[in-house]
């Protein structure tokens, strides 16, 4: 039996295709006792179907320098 | 989250931490109105100057946030006034069909459909973003800078580990409290 910090852990891992079959059994298993857990699981897997629908968009890293310098230079 | 209330309590302006802060919420913001990665991204950096230019103005009884907000979306209708009077007047071109080669496409075929669920997904989806750029943007720097690399550009756990110097258990345990915040702030403005 595995702690709820090591299934929030795999959890997290879950999210991101990273966690391994047999990690994914002990969540489940874990998961079929612990309502806490199940619950905060569900949420996770809800806050990455929406990141995922809702195709976010951000600037690159060298943009993101451009316009401080651009900034800098203004003040 | 106490820190971050406590800075924006006398809501006084930091240019400093602007670009670091709001670009990527002002970028989605942009991007999702002009559709135009570029064009969104030279509306920001307007904004930015345009705020550095009336910070004198500023008189704190809105948040940093909301503030450059109301500037950009200032500069969102500026920049349709502009290209609708290049054109001299606003002129609708309708074709039978975008794509030109399939001939017989009626106008009365290409109305929207009312019931389509598509457009109305993407209207809400476009939402969304905003809500959870914001809440991103409310989380501390590191977290909200691992959560975006592993989340949004997708970036592998090994990579983002040498590049910002730590091993893959702190950063799961950043991705964790990144997410168990955003949970509760999604929570908080979108449900």
């Amino acid at each position: 039996m595995i702690s709820c910090d090591k299934a929030a852990l795999i959890c997290n891992k879950a999210q991101y295709n990273e966690a391994s079959l047999m990690e994914k059994i002990k969540l489940k298993f874990h998961l079929f006792v612990c309502k806490a857990c199940s619950k905060h699981s569900k949420k996770n897997a809800e806050l990455t179907s929406l990141c995922n629908k809702a195709n976010l968009h951000i600037l690159s890293d060298s943009d993101k320098i451009a316009m401080k310098n651009k900034l800098e230079g203004k003040k | 989250m106490a820190l971050i209330n406590n800075r924006m309590a006398p809501h006084q302006l930091n240019p400093n931490i602007w670009v670091d802060q709001y670009a990527d919420y002002l970028f989605n913001y942009a991007v999702t109105r002009v559709s135009d990665a570029e064009i969104a991204k030279d509306l920001v950096q307007e904004t930015f100057f345009a705020g550095l230019k009336s910070a004198k103005n500023y008189k704190g009884d809105a948040a940093e946030r909301t503030w450059l907000i109301a500037i950009l979306k200032r500069k969102v209708i500026d920049h349709y006034r502009k290209i609708n009077s290049k054109k001299g007047k606003a002129e609708v071109r309708m074709n039978y069909s975008a794509n030109s080669d399939s001939d017989g496409d009626w106008l009365e075929e290409q109305v929207a459909d009312p019931f389509s669920t598509i457009n109305n997904n993407a209207l809400e989806n476009e939402e969304l973003g905003e809500a959870i750029q914001l809440c991103i943007s409310k989380l501390p720097k590191k977290q909200s800078k691992v959560f975006v690399m592993k989340t949004v550009q997708g970036i592998d756990t090994e990579d983002i580990c040498n590049a910002l110097g730590i091993n893959p258990s702190n950063l799961w345990v950043m991705i964790h409290r990144a997410r168990t915040a955003l949970m509760d702030c999604l929570n908080k403005n979108w449900f």
